[in-house]
């Protein structure tokens, strides 16, 4: 027998930042200590979207789901003492993700660290956030435009970085079958690279380079035997793609080259404990085959439903990567499936059918145009909806959620601190940090560079340079946002729920609606209900599944879509003359938001306007929130539509009693 | 007076909620305190109103934009706009997802703004039953007043008879003309516009189609000739123009004096439907038949200071009270 010769291990990060730079600077340092080899940034929902920590949006989404990052200063502590150099830093940033890169190469200036040294991700793929993220700013042609500057930028000067990390990771968060997460994260890698090779300031034969930079954001689910077969899929469609649409000869450039989050849609926060396992399978599915194997992987911390993960939390996914990497066999074999039928046949059928699903998409004009007509959000929350279903009613077997739930009280949930939560001043500090470097910087220099950068995007010039500049300036996220705003306008992606295809009939369904009928008969007309998505949060599919189902039972249900301030929904509330309203957030900024759509009801005499919420909720914030006035809030475990449906209706039936 | 009917002639936009909702109201109480409403502003808004505007067109063809575009520009010449969205109920669930298509940020804390949505209910691809009287109250209350409908079957016609002036969406390389001639949709329409001029000879296309498609048939309001318009709703280029020739449309209908007729033809059409839904085809045999039914309507409708609301409620007191007469006569 030969030597044996391990693999390199893929790098190993964790999905990090909360509360301020100084806090998320403190992380990062830990975690490297803990052996993770490269660093995967979370970024606030304010700074995702453009907008600086005091604006009325920003509004209780301050370092909730990631590090807030306003200017050069909060980049800048967020990578002290981390030597860019040598650092491997993934972005998960999107519609301002030219802005964030030039803060970061800014940021390696002061470091005396010149660009061509620099290596990470930025995930800039817009197309999933019209699809399921929803943190998307401008219209489809601005941001395809933005995205490709990233791209023709950093080919020229950033030849280490991969500018679009193209996601099928949301795609499957949002529901997608295995065959729809390949045909249209392919299909969204297909506009990206056609509007790149129709640049005319793209240099001769710098095709093939920026096809070798394009990477992907893979999602890793529980059915792992499947999920191998899917990688081979896509490495194999990839190869094929660059050889033939794109003209790419070195087989190099053409490899598959992905980086992994596992699944969150499957974790449960019933027995959060056995998360740890399904988090632990799921990786095998990305790391079993060594010639589809992941380039670096992230694990979710098994806790996630219940709030934010405490550091401990994060610790664990990390050991368990390393396990996987340094105690197991695992590297030191050649592709193990090799030769096995049984894992090519699924392969090729799962390619087949995603095929034909591409040539569909590229048939109605491309993923653009299938974002546009609404047709792939479609089929996503069909497919989200038919999961749904099929977990409500056993169908699909969740351990501890619809099986084998009778379960000792977890020791591990118990008591103070079980999860972190963020500090209630980490919005008011970074307020005062944001003014504090406004009021340090030189406005003339600040007026200059927006005006040069509004100048430059004007005559079709690349926004990095411009961006560079502005950040070392002192320019903000809001004003640089702002002024691209004002330049390309600002979009709204269609919600896809009006034309999804409801679910078959069934007895249950009847059931709600013929009580539906009965609280219609009694308040006069048919029922109505809004879903309403507060703040910055756009992920919209448990809004989504719920005005879908309240269809199926009846319920003339009005969905506006994301991002919408209290104020909004108040007002929507009262012209649309319903008698519930239902409030998703899922950015742990519930807190705030409902307060505030409660407060605005008050003020606008609709005191009595029955309120149900659904989001992360942990219980003690659940029992705030119910003595504040919202009648039922919904977690994760609350899975049953059948049954949150029937409680709607007796959430009315209440308060019609006692009107 | 009723309190409700007086807030909204003082063009009071807290009032155009409630009253939405009490026109949707199926209790007998609230139906007539609705009717007594109605009645009141009907007679007590100005003559002339609001200028009432359809806009239908299938879906893809970028009507929501459309309106967004139309609100931005009123908006900017201060004029106040309220909105009836219609969407589809499901035939299955009777249940109906509304939204989506419209909610602009300038316009969410703008009162000078109002949008309702309202379910089909069970006329597929119809107007909901409140429509009317829904364009009733907002236009007693703003300057513009508009229906979006998706359009596919019956809605055509029934947007063109609620409003003065109808708006269809072309979307570009949207089927031959043969398909927009069998869909009927060539004959109500007073202004055709193609969407997405952006895309260039596509639109074109389409749009010479469309006029070429027009000149077979007849035009239907006296001398006014239905232009088709180019324009994109996503840059707002084209929008001005479209709101001029639907402007136009209005003086030409107000100088032949079919601006009145229209609006009484519209009235009479809301009673003889609502009658026939609440009564169906017996009820109304009972008080004459449909067509001796439509005429009376319709004279009474045409008099100056009528009331189709009173009109209606007079005419459901006597079908009840001969369907109660038919009923003592039958029964031994």
């Amino acid at each position: 027998m030969s030597p044996i010769e391990r693999d390199r291990p893929w790098m190993i990060r964790t999905y990090s930042g909360h509360s301020s730079a100084a806090r998320s600077n403190e992380l990062y340092r830990s975690n490297l200590a803990k052996g993770q080899t490269g660093l995967s940034v979370a970024f606030d929902l304010p700074t995702q979207t453009g907008y600086d920590a005091d604006h009325s949006l920003a509004r209780g989404e301050v370092g909730k789901v990631g590090v807030p990052i306003c200017s050069i200063d909060d980049m800048q502590t967020l990578f002290d003492g981390i030597p860019l150099e040598r650092m491997n830093t993934s972005m998960t940033i999107n519609a301002t993700a030219p802005w964030l890169l030039a803060l970061y190469v800014a940021t390696a200036e002061r470091q005396n660290v010149s660009p061509n040294q620099l290596s990470g991700t930025t995930q800039n793929d817009i197309i999933k956030e019209y699809l399921s993220r929803g943190t998307y700013v401008f219209p489809p042609e601005a941001s395809m435009r933005l995205t490709t500057d990233v791209v023709a930028h950093t080919v020229a000067e950033i030849p280490k970085w991969n500018p679009v990390n193209i996601c099928s990771y949301h795609l499957q968060e949002a529901g997608a079958t295995p065959v729809q997460e390949i045909a249209y994260s392919i299909a969204n890698a297909i506009a990206v690279l056609d509007s790149v090779r129709d640049r005319a300031d793209l240099p001769d034969g710098a095709l093939p380079r920026a096809f070798g930079r394009i990477s992907f954001f893979v999602n890793a689910g529980i059915r792992f035997v499947e999920e191998v077969c899917k990688v081979r899929a896509m490495s194999a469609m990839w190869d094929e793609l660059g050889r033939d649409r794109y003209g790419v000869e070195d087989a190099k450039l053409r490899r598959f080259r992905y980086g992994v989050q596992v699944n969150s849609l499957g974790l449960t926060e019933a027995q959060p404990e056995n998360n740890v396992v399904r988090i632990a399978l799921e990786a095998l599915g990305v790391t079993l085959s060594k010639n589809a194997r992941t380039r670096s992987l992230q694990l979710p911390a098994w806790n996630e439903a219940l709030g934010l993960p405490r550091p401990w939390d994060q610790q664990w996914s990390l050991r368990t990567q390393q396990i996987l990497a340094y105690e197991t066999d695992l590297l030191e074999y050649q592709d193990i499936f090799d030769g096995s039928h049984v894992i090519e046949g699924r392969t090729s059928e799962l390619r087949e059918e995603a095929e034909a699903e591409l040539r569909r998409v590229l048939d109605m004009g491309g993923a653009v145009a299938a974002v546009e007509n609404a047709y792939m959000k479609q089929r996503l929350v069909e497919s989200h909806t038919a999961r749904v279903r099929a977990i409500e009613n056993g169908e699909q077997t969740v351990i501890g959620v619809n099986q084998f739930t009778e379960t000792e009280p977890s020791l591990l949930t118990a008591g103070e601190g079980a999860i972190l939560k963020v500090d209630d001043t980490a919005e008011r500090e970074q307020v005062e940090r944001l003014n504090a470097h406004r009021a340090g910087r030189n406005d003339a220099d600040v007026q200059a560079a927006l005006q040069n950068l509004k100048d430059v995007v004007a005559q079709g010039g690349n926004v990095l340079p411009p961006s560079i500049r502005a950040a070392q300036t002192g320019v903000t996220t809001g004003e640089w946002t702002q002024q691209l705003r004002d330049t390309f306008g600002e979009y709204r992606a269609p919600t896809g729920v009006t034309a999804a295809a409801s679910s078959a009939p069934s007895d249950s369904n009847d059931r709600v609606r013929e009580s539906v009928r009965d609280i219609s008969n009694q308040l006069g007309r048919p029922l109505k209900m809004l879903v309403g998505k507060p703040g910055l949060d756009g992920h919209s599919n448990g809004a989504e599944q719920i005005a879908v189902k309240a269809r199926d039972v009846g319920i003339e249900v009005v969905y506006d879509g994301i991002r919408l301030t209290p104020e909004e929904i108040v007002q929507s509330a009262r012209d649309e003359g319903v008698h519930v309203i239902g409030l998703s957030i899922l950015s742990g900024s519930h807190g705030v938001l409902v307060i505030d759509v409660l407060n605005g009801l008050r003020e606008s005499g609709l005191a009595g306007l029955p309120v149900v919420v659904g989001g992360i909720i942990p219980d003690e914030d659940a029992r705030e929130l119910e003595s504040a006035g919202v009648k039922r809030v919904y977690t994760p475990k609350d899975f049953d539509l059948t049954a949150i449906m029937n409680d709607v209706v007796a959430v009315v039936s209440e308060q019609n009693a006692n009107a | 007076m009723p309190d409700l009917a007086k807030r909204l002639l003082a063009r009071d936009r807290d009032a155009v909620s409630e009253a939405l909702n009490l026109i949707d109201d199926r209790r007998p109480a609230e139906r007539d305190a609705a009717l007594a409403m109605l009645a009141a502003v009907e007679r007590g808004s100005s003559a002339g109103g609001a200028y009432r505007i359809g806009i239908t067109g299938a879906p893809g063809a970028g009507k929501s934009t459309l309106l967004d575009a139309c609100v931005r520009e009123l908006r900017a010449a201060d004029a106040t706009v309220g909105i009836i969205a219609v969407d589809p109920s499901s035939q299955r669930s009777g249940g109906a997802l509304l939204g989506d298509r419209f909610r602009m940020r300038s316009s969410a804390r703008d009162p000078g703004v109002f949008v309702r949505s309202m379910a089909a209910r069970e006329r597929l691809g119809g107007l909901a039953d409140a429509t009317h009287a829904g364009v009733e109250i907002l236009a007693s209350v703003f300057d513009y007043v508009f229906v979006e409908t998706v359009g596919v079957g019956q809605s055509e016609g029934d947007v063109a008879h609620q409003v003065d002036t109808t708006i269809f969406v072309a979307q570009p390389g949207a089927g031959d003309m043969l398909q927009f001639m069998k869909a009927g949709v060539l004959e109500l329409p007073d202004v055709f516009v193609v969407n997405k001029a952006d895309l260039g000879a596509v639109a074109e296309r389409t749009a010479s189609e469309l006029s070429a498609g027009l000149g077979l048939g007849e035009s239907k309001s006296s001398g006014w000739k239905a232009p088709v318009l180019m324009l994109s709703a996503r840059d707002g280029s084209g929008i001005g123009e479209m709101l001029n020739a639907a402007r136009e449309h209005r003086t030409a209908l107000e100088k032949s004096g079919e601006l009145q007729v229209r609006r009484a033809d519209a009235r009479a059409n809301h009673v003889s439907e609502a009658l026939t839904r609440r009564f169906g085809s017996y009820g109304v045999e009972r008080i004459g038949g449909s067509e001796a039914l439509r005429t009376r309507i319709r004279d009474t409708c045409r008099t100056e200071d009528a009331s189709a609301f009173e009109l209606l409620s007079q005419l459901a007191d006597e079908v009840e009270i001969l369907l109660a007469e038919r009923a003592e006569t039958t029964t031994p």
